[in-house]
């Protein structure tokens, strides 16, 4: 059952093709939750995906001697155990963050982005190949993430990454930062990832997407 | 805090689904049917009550007095995984009919947020065991009542005419960011 996928297209189809979020709607949580600033959906983003990439190092090394029958469970105390590393560091040199990001860094434990590849990927394929899928499926949730924090947070705050970037003609859309604003532009830019990705458009172009 | 307030806010005011976010996925993928909704939901605030009670037990009684805190992740969601196969085997053993209706979504609440999310607010806003409880049932209560309202409209959208590029996911989306827009409404009654 192992990937026959060449090595690049391992790494490139978490960030477009297979992106977790936009293809596979998984980590919902999180992208709503904490996008509301591109800052924490950065900070959002790289624990997650350390996580991700420590729990698939983790899980491919010891796939051939974790049992069958007890193995969700064994993959959830792993990745348990680096949730609980990343959230203490975060608590150590970020603590702003962490509590902006609140619980949202625990429930990384059951995003099912991390249980998903784990269960799917590296439990069937070698180190190395399960490090470049986890990598690129971090990067593509990361993309999303931010793409989402600055789209609500220049509407909803006027500002990027903190540094205000609209001037004081701009009335915020509170709305944005508040959590229907997440649902909306999740919402919208799935359809926009419909329309990009809808055959019969790219065929009138002449492109292949 | 009183207990109708707690009840109250987690249920309606801030809403684990629509104002927290938590336990999207099944939000998204249970909500087609109002009656499969009810179940689900109905499962979900059974395993909410008895995680409310265990994980407090769990960390008041074995956490705190011997300065683990730090494992409060590992064991908690090991004992949800565990508590859920438990409550599973139990319900098919005691009560077919109720196994039938609950059975097939029990299993998908292990990796549902809102579970975990539960237990670590209770633990963040330090609720009495009394107030977890309560918490509990609230926040399952709210949960239930996000998942049918949703399943309700989603009945009627499958006969509305939806854009092409919105159909599926992006229009849930939206139609969830018009019930969180709703529910806002609420904000002002706590």
């Amino acid at each position: 059952m192992s990937s026959t996928l060449s090595l690049k297209t391992e790494f490139i189809k978490g960030i477009w093709k297979e992106n977790p979020v936009m293809a596979s709607l998984l980590g919902l949580c999180p992208t709503l939750a904490v996008t509301n600033a591109a800052n924490n959906g950065l900070a959002m983003g790289l624990a997650t995906t350390f996580v991700l990439l420590s729990s698939s190092l983790m899980i491919s090394a010891l796939r051939n001697f974790i049992p069958h029958q007890v193995r969700i469970a064994g993959y959830i105390v792993i990745i348990a155990t680096f949730v609980t590393v990343a959230d203490r560091f975060l608590a150590a040199y970020f603590p702003v963050i962490s509590a902006s990001l609140g619980p949202y860094i625990p429930l990384i434990v059951v995003n099912c982005l991390i249980l998903g590849r784990q269960e799917a990927f590296s439990s069937r394929n070698g180190i190395g190949r399960s490090l470049l899928d986890s990598l690129g499926m971090g990067i593509g949730f990361i993309i999303v993430l931010v793409v989402l924090g600055i789209i609500r947070e220049i509407l909803g705050s006027g500002s990027i990454f903190g540094i205000a970037i609209l001037g004081d003609w701009f009335t915020p859309w509170m709305v944005m930062i508040l959590p229907p604003g997440a649902f909306l532009t999740l919402g919208i830019l799935i359809a926009l990832a419909n329309w990009y990705n809808d055959p019969s458009r790219s065929k009138e172009r002449g492109t292949v997407s | 805090m009183s207990y109708f307030l707690i009840f109250f806010s987690a249920a309606i005011v801030n809403n684990f689904v629509l104002a927290y976010f938590l336990g999207i996925c099944p939000f998204v993928g249970v909500s087609k049917r109002v009656s499969s909704a009810v179940s689900m939901g109905m499962a979900v605030t059974f395993v909410m009550l008895i995680t409310a009670v265990v994980t407090w037990l769990i960390y008041h009684l074995i956490l705190v007095p011997f300065d683990v805190v730090i494992l409060q992740y590992v064991s908690f969601i090991l004992v949800i995984a565990s508590l859920v196969q438990l409550v599973e085997m139990f319900i098919r053993k005691v009560s077919k009919p109720l196994y039938d209706t609950l059975g097939i979504f029990l299993p998908l609440i292990t990796t549902n947020c809102a579970i975990l999310g539960l237990a670590l607010f209770s633990v963040l806003r330090d609720y009495s065991f009394m107030e977890s409880v309560v918490f509990g049932l609230g926040a399952g209560a709210g949960f239930t009542l996000a998942l049918v309202i949703m399943a309700g409209i989603r009945e009627e959208l499958e006969l509305a005419p939806v854009p092409k590029y919105f159909q599926g996911a992006a229009i849930t989306m939206i139609v969830a960011g018009g019930l969180a827009l709703a529910f806002m409404g609420f904000a002002g009654m706590i």
